[in-house]
């Protein structure tokens, strides 16, 4: 009852953000009402959703992939495909996107769920990076490349479109984390979630149980690889277009550094890291010019103007020290 | 005829630098179970050290410097090698995926370090003229680099099999990747192997770094991670564990890579290499050469 | 004289609790059988002296507390291990397996390896993958017996092995073990009877007999109880 209650009051908050004219100096240009603030947050908020279907797979079911990223890009890619060249409404791409990669994903879970461990992880990056490497070199020229591929906009609803429409995106940004949240959970309380942490923790034991571990391996990926895609067509409105940098392997690590970041195996962790990731990639640097950092020396204001050094060392001292990522730091504190 | 010979001899070179990078991995996947997902920082490091030598000394005459240039680069992808096990890697004995999670976190802040100190943009190294000229091989042009390539990976290849097959130390870790259990109760300490393995690895990719800085022209903090996908690829298809495994490997993957990007369309040699590792996967899991996993 | 006393002795594999507080003592010089039904615990409890698998209780040798230490430490107490499946190297050769076993600071009896196994000293470089079950066995013995062991550690010597080689083995091991204290787990009762004097029933986790390996032997109800089968 009282994580309802947070859940609901936490979602309360967030949803009157774009109400309130104050807004956190340095970290953000401008207060919570202005575009810029709240295009960074709806960023972090598709972040925590794609967190959170990452951690379905990895964190509740002890799965390794590293070709996360991928149905995220396809997400991004497939429904700008069908908006510009199908000619198809933002929503009802969203919709055959969906269905298409449905399918997809339980054909590449299929064959990737045929090995274990480290042997999944390499096939499911061999994936993901196939698909990097097809979007760069663009055989058939309708993917940008490098650029990345401009959001159909005439195929948006008016809603949603225009600078002074940001404030809806947000809203549907955080809709989707919400929706997520709740599948998510839906799903990892169930029998089935239950199948799945068993998994995890000793598949040979569900064996003995008289179940099959594949098909349940099989859902699993299937459930996380579709919230993933939806996000990802969510992820394309809010930075209005679908880019190369979403379908590298540095991003699907990063995925998984978001889950571990924020605790894995536990869905608002893999939330909280995944927004925290979000603010801190896209912030950082804004940070780091300002005058407390300029005053460094140059060998150290060099790295801490990286977002990825400054993650990538609080990652590190999290996998040595607090393993169950920052909310197990918070729940420390709220017992201490 | 003749750029079939050089599409070969580059492709061999490519292999050269695969297997300095996936060697290393593929010992220490193999004796420890650790995916170190921080190699490509090591080839990287090696990289910037080759490119510092070769700016710093420019008074001493382009070969020998370049010679230092490795050495150099060696030296720093052994001694990261060694420190990433023994500060960070081995207190998290006993969790492998903790450990996998560690190395993916240093391999981000390592190359966000070197982009931080050297930016983004790619160095171009100083180079004893003559890897820019050609020699003549079967009637085809073939650059003095690629060859340099390949005859150093061919000497680290030697090298490491005299040291796997001539020391004990070799042998403790030959013993060691197949069952290091057994190797303890016959009272071999192998946790101390693992510092020689890391090192050793950190070894050689920091030469596959140097190197790499010839054959692409230039070193970036990235270039080591973007090679670290198709050395790993180089590891599953070779065998976990094995070093002749990967040596083959390493050629069936650079060679596949050059003559589909050649013969069939530029770009399409990644896919086809992506492909083959499908293929080897679900034919034969454990790679060409490697033990079958437990 | 004891060279082994194990107190109260818990193990746990996974979440099975294997050994529900065994108790017994081995005696120095001579052979004990470790002996009952198929997983009772005999080879949890090898294992657990060779601290290949955590434990509660104690396990000590001589002035040493086994349990807690690390295995490679164990072993260079003058502990040899010769596990159920053999485990040999298969990648290395048979010289090779046994340069690994030699522990520095003793002498390496390379002539009684090669005495008791002859067939060792013919394949030296052969790898050892490629050598039959037999000769895989007498590989892991040797390499057990190569340092002058102050205690063997053996697991089901003749599992899976012909007549004629089991009959070798049994020989080998007699010689082997005259001047030490061997632990042996047996499945196959005469081997055991052959070589041991004295006798430990594992069931269900704990101790349910103790004692010579004659009175076993030669009382077949006796033998029926504790083993469910009859030593012939």
């Amino acid at each position: 009852m009282r994580g309802r209650i947070a859940l609901g009051l936490t979602v309360l908050v967030l949803a009157l953000l774009p109400l309130v004219p104050i807004g956190i100096p340095v970290v953000f240009t401008g207060d919570f009402t202005t575009p810029g603030t709240l295009q960074v947050l709806a960023s972090a908020l598709v972040l925590a959703a794609v967190a959170m279907s990452y951690d379905v797979v990895f964190g509740y079911t002890g799965l390794l992939s590293f070709g996360h990223a991928l149905p995220f890009a396809l997400g991004a890619y497939g429904t700008n495909l069908l908006m510009i060249h199908v000619g198809l409404d933002y929503p009802i791409a969203i919709g055959v996107m969906l269905l298409g990669h449905g399918v997809l994903a339980v054909l590449v879970g299929s064959l990737a769920l045929r090995t274990a461990g480290v042997a999944f992880a390499m096939v499911t990056l061999a994936f993901a990076e196939a698909f990097a490497l097809l979007v760069l070199s663009d055989p058939l020229r309708i993917l940008g490349g490098e650029e990345g591929l401009p959001i159909a906009s005439e195929r948006v609803p008016d809603l949603f479109r225009g600078v002074v429409n940001t404030q809806n995106i947000y809203w549907l940004a955080l809709a989707l984390a919400v929706f997520t949240f709740l599948v998510a959970h839906r799903v990892v309380s169930s029998r089935a979630g239950r199948v799945f942490e068993a998994i995890r923790e000793n598949e040979k034991r569900v064996e003995m149980m008289g179940l099959r571990p594949f098909p349940f391996k099989l859902a699993a990926f299937t459930i996380s690889s579709t919230l993933a895609a939806l996000a990802g067509s969510v992820y394309l409105l809010v930075v209005r277009g679908a880019n190369a940098g979403i379908t590298t392997p540095d991003f699907t690590l990063a995925i998984l550094v978001m889950v571990v970041l924020g605790g894995a195996g536990k869905l608002w962790g893999a939330a909280i890291g995944g927004f925290v990731y979000g603010i801190l990639t896209l912030r950082l640097s804004a940070v780091a010019t300002s005058d407390a950092i300029d005053a460094l020396p140059g060998w150290l204001s060099g790295p801490l103007s990286e977002p990825l050094f400054v993650l990538g060392v609080l990652f590190i001292l999290l996998v040595l020290f607090a393993p169950g990522g920052l909310s197990s730091l918070r729940l420390r504190l709220r017992g201490a | 005829m003749s750029s079939f010979v050089l599409y070969t001899v580059t492709g061999l070179g490519l292999a050269g630098l695969y297997f300095l990078l996936a060697s290393g991995l593929s010992l220490i996947f193999g004796l420890m179970s650790v995916l170190n997902l921080a190699h490509g920082a090591f080839f990287a490091a090696g990289g910037y050290a080759a490119w510092w030598v070769m700016d710093s000394f420019d008074t001493v005459p382009a070969e020998p410097r370049f010679l230092l240039a490795v050495v150099a680069a060696g030296a720093v992808g052994a001694v990261a090698g060694a420190l990433v096990e023994r500060g960070l890697i081995r207190r998290l004995y006993g969790s492998h995926v903790r450990q996998i999670l560690l190395t993916i976190g240093l391999g981000m802040a390592a190359v966000a370090l070197m982009g931080g100190w050297f930016t983004y943009n790619p160095r171009l190294m100083d180079q004893p003229a003559w890897f820019g000229a050609t020699t003549q091989l079967v009637g085809a042009n073939i650059p003095n680099s690629r060859l340099l390539i390949l005859a150093v990976a061919i000497v680290m290849l030697v090298a490491l099999m005299a040291f796997l097959r001539g020391t004990r130390h070799g042998l403790i870790i030959r013993a060691g990747v197949e069952n290091p259990s057994m190797a303890r109760a016959l009272g071999v300490d192998v946790a101390r192997s693992f510092t020689i393995v890391f090192a050793l690895g950190g070894l050689l990719a920091g030469i596959g770094g140097a190197l790499g800085a010839v054959y692409f022209n230039g070193i970036s903090p990235s270039l080591g991670t973007t090679q670290l996908i198709f050395a790993f690829i180089v590891v599953v298809i070779g065998g976990l564990g094995s070093v002749p495994g990967t040596a083959v490997a390493a050629v069936l993957v650079a060679l596949t890579q050059i003559y589909v990007n050649n013969y069939v369309a530029t770009g399409l040699g990644s896919i086809a290499v992506v492909v083959l590792l499908a293929v080897v996967l679900l034919v034969r899991p454990q790679g060409l050469l490697g033990k079958v996993q437990p | 004289m004891t060279a082994v006393e194990v107190t109260d002795l818990h193990v746990w594999r996974g979440q099975a609790h294997i050994l529900h507080g065994v108790t017994l003592t081995v005696p120095e010089h001579g052979v004990t059988a470790l002996l009952g039904r198929n997983g009772v615990g005999k080879t949890t409890t090898l294992l657990a002296m060779m601290g290949l698998l955590p434990g509660q209780g104690s396990i000590r040798f001589g002035d040493t507390e086994l349990l807690g230490t690390p295995t490679h430490l164990v072993a260079r107490q003058g502990i040899g291990y010769v596990p159920e499946d053999r485990e040999i190297f298969s990648t290395l050769t048979v010289a090779e397996n046994l340069r690994l076993a030699e522990r520095p600071g003793v002498e390496h009896r390379y002539d009684l390896v090669y005495d008791l196994f002859p067939v060792l000293k013919e394949r030296l470089r052969q790898s050892a993958g490629t050598l039959s079950g037999g000769q895989q066995q007498m590989l892991s013995l040797a390499r057990s017996i190569l340092n002058p062991n102050r205690l063997l550690l053996i697991d089901e010597p003749t599992k899976g092995l012909a007549p004629i080689v089991i009959e070798h083995v049994v020989e080998a091991l007699v010689h082997a073990t005259s001047d030490t204290t061997v632990l042996l787990v047996e499945q196959n009762l005469w081997v055991a009877s052959q070589l041991a004097k004295h006798a430990v029933v594992l069931d269900h986790g704990t101790v349910t007999y103790a004692g010579e390996m004659r009175t076993l032997a030669d009382d077949p109800a006796l033998a029926g109880r504790h083993l469910g089968v009859e030593v012939r």
